[in-house]
């Protein structure tokens, strides 16, 4: 079944278009991986997923997003029930100056999921067991989110996405600025995440897309080349373009 | 290139120094628990600032209730969505307002309520020092909330939190410190302000508590002791002078203190 049906979308920043005509659906519960040379648009698409490009004055939407069949870009669409349902985890991690508990409790809060003190406690709690860093931070949940280091804040964030209990989780190159250990835990976490959530994730790492994902889209100048099974598309793509890439022949 | 930086550096706290070493010089030796509360009398017969004290402590409490909280709105609003039409008019107003000298919000003020009233008033004096704190605190609070990253506002949209939580809950917070500068920076500024007094809470020779009456503030008492002609009061303005930069100093300690960023 389709989380999310694009069809024909274009994206524009004032007079110049950043999207071209992309037409792409996404299966519940996979990984979609996005791979592209910088620049192509990438970031873009995902951050029309969940309306954050709204926040960027003189940008404009045509084509059609539905996601479970519902349009996202209708008047009717209330954007903040959009962003709840469709999390999101950025490319530098971005914790509040706050402390740690309170980083993962702030999106329950505001959402008001929780019944009482005791119930927030277990989601907070929850959200830091799946995002693999409840055994680290436990002893320290009240110290600042800044302390933390480059790895386990981009886990505190992914936390912070998981405890408003989102359906899809994009990820704008979760693990760009970290080191191979902490990729390594992101990506294990980002297979162990789709048994519960649909993930779309942008990487400029071609081995990480092959390890984590179940599709793989390639974008190249706001244009959607190829999308594909991803152990087609690392062994015997459609496209001679997709091929040049992953091979490293350009880009 | 650090030599000639540094240079500058001893240069100007060095001058900073010099100021307040010849204050605390001519000042400290009159200072004594009589001159801190005790009324101004006639020349020979001892007198003190106890009432310029806590008449400048109203006055600036007022003018901070107002000016303040004002100016942290207004700035947070220009930062946040000040980019249209509207908001270069405000800016404008807040940068032309700065530029003012102080006598005229004194006159403005003066001729606005004082003249209407009939009566030189505690309200009108902290109108006045609000009139010029507002735009102090406007632009340097949006200054520093232009500051916080635009990833951090991002991160609270996507958990589906609306604009206005996200600049109370996350942007205020993280631009705290920043914003009681700014505060600051007028409290400083306005505390010592005397020509906007002089049209608008007058002075008093009593202690007051009462708001639609004049009221002594530390400033206009400097000023009255200075242009005395009596080597005595030239004393005690300077003690005055020194106790003045004192409360500045306590006032500035305890906002910092208070909003210390704790993440």
């Amino acid at each position: 079944m389709n989380k999310i049906s694009v069809s024909n979308l274009s994206f524009f920043y004032g007079q110049v278009q950043a999207l071209h005509d992309i037409t792409i659906d996404i299966p519940e519960h996979e990984v979609i991986a996005f791979i592209g040379p910088s620049g192509c648009g990438k970031s873009t698409f995902i951050r029309t997923l969940n309306r954050m490009n709204d926040t960027i004055a003189n940008t404009r939407v045509e084509g059609q997003v539905l996601i479970d069949g519902k349009d996202i870009n209708s008047p009717k669409t209330d954007v903040v029930a959009l962003r709840r349902k469709v999390g999101m985890v950025f490319q530098k991690s971005n914790p509040f100056p706050k402390s740690i508990f309170d980083n993962v409790a702030y999106g329950i809060q505001i959402n008001r999921l929780h019944e009482n003190r005791a119930d927030l406690n277990e989601r907070v709690e929850k959200a830091l067991n799946d995002a693999a860093l409840w055994n680290e931070v436990k002893d320290r949940l009240s110290e600042s989110a800044f302390g933390l280091s480059g790895g386990q804040q981009q886990r505190l964030c992914i936390a912070r996405a998981l405890a408003v209990q989102p359906e899809v989780i994009l990820m704008d190159e979760p693990a760009s600025a970290l080191d191979p250990m902490a990729t390594q835990k992101i990506e294990e976490l980002v297979v162990e995440l789709k048994q519960k959530y649909t993930i779309v994730i942008v990487t400029h790492n071609m081995q990480q897309a092959a390890r984590v994902s179940d599709r793989t889209a390639f974008f190249m100048l706001g244009k959607l080349v190829e999308y594909n099974r991803t152990e087609k598309m690392f062994t015997n793509p459609d496209e001679s373009l997709t091929e040049d890439y992953i091979t490293g022949r350009f880009g | 290139m650090t030599g000639v930086t540094a240079a500058c550096a001893f240069g100007v706290v060095g001058v900073l120094i010099l100021i307040l070493g010849y204050i605390a010089m001519q000042g400290l030796s009159s200072i004594s628990w009589q001159f801190l509360v005790e009324t101004p009398k006639p020349v020979g017969e001892g007198g003190g600032i106890g009432n310029a004290i806590v008449g400048s402590l109203i006055l600036l409490g007022l003018a901070s209730l107002v000016g303040i909280p004002l100016g942290i709105a207004i700035g947070t609003y220009l930062s946040e969505m000040g980019d249209g039409w509207f908001g270069r008019i405000v800016r404008f107003i807040a940068d032309s307002m700065i530029g003012i000298p102080s006598i005229v919000f004194g006159v403005f003020v003066y001729a606005l309520v004082v003249v209407r009233q009939g009566y030189f008033s505690t309200l009108a004096g902290s109108l006045a020092l609000a009139l010029i704190m507002i735009p102090i605190v406007t632009r340097t609070t949006e200054e520093i909330v232009r500051l916080v990253p635009k990833a951090m506002r991002e991160g609270a949209l996507a958990l589906g939190a609306p604009e206005w939580r996200v600049t109370w809950d996350i942007v205020l917070p993280a631009a705290k410190t920043g914003i009681a500068t700014g505060a600051m920076l007028a409290v400083a500024r306005v505390l010592g302000e005397t020509a906007p007094l002089l049209f608008t809470a007058f002075g008093s020779r009593f202690y007051n508590i009462y708001l639609d009456e004049p009221m002594a503030s530390m400033p206009v008492q400097i000023f009255n002791y200075a242009i005395s002609p009596f080597e005595e009061w030239h004393a005690k303005a300077w003690a005055a002078t020194l106790v003045l930069i004192f409360m500045i100093l306590v006032i500035n300690i305890l906002v910092r203190f208070t909003t210390r960023n704790k993440y």
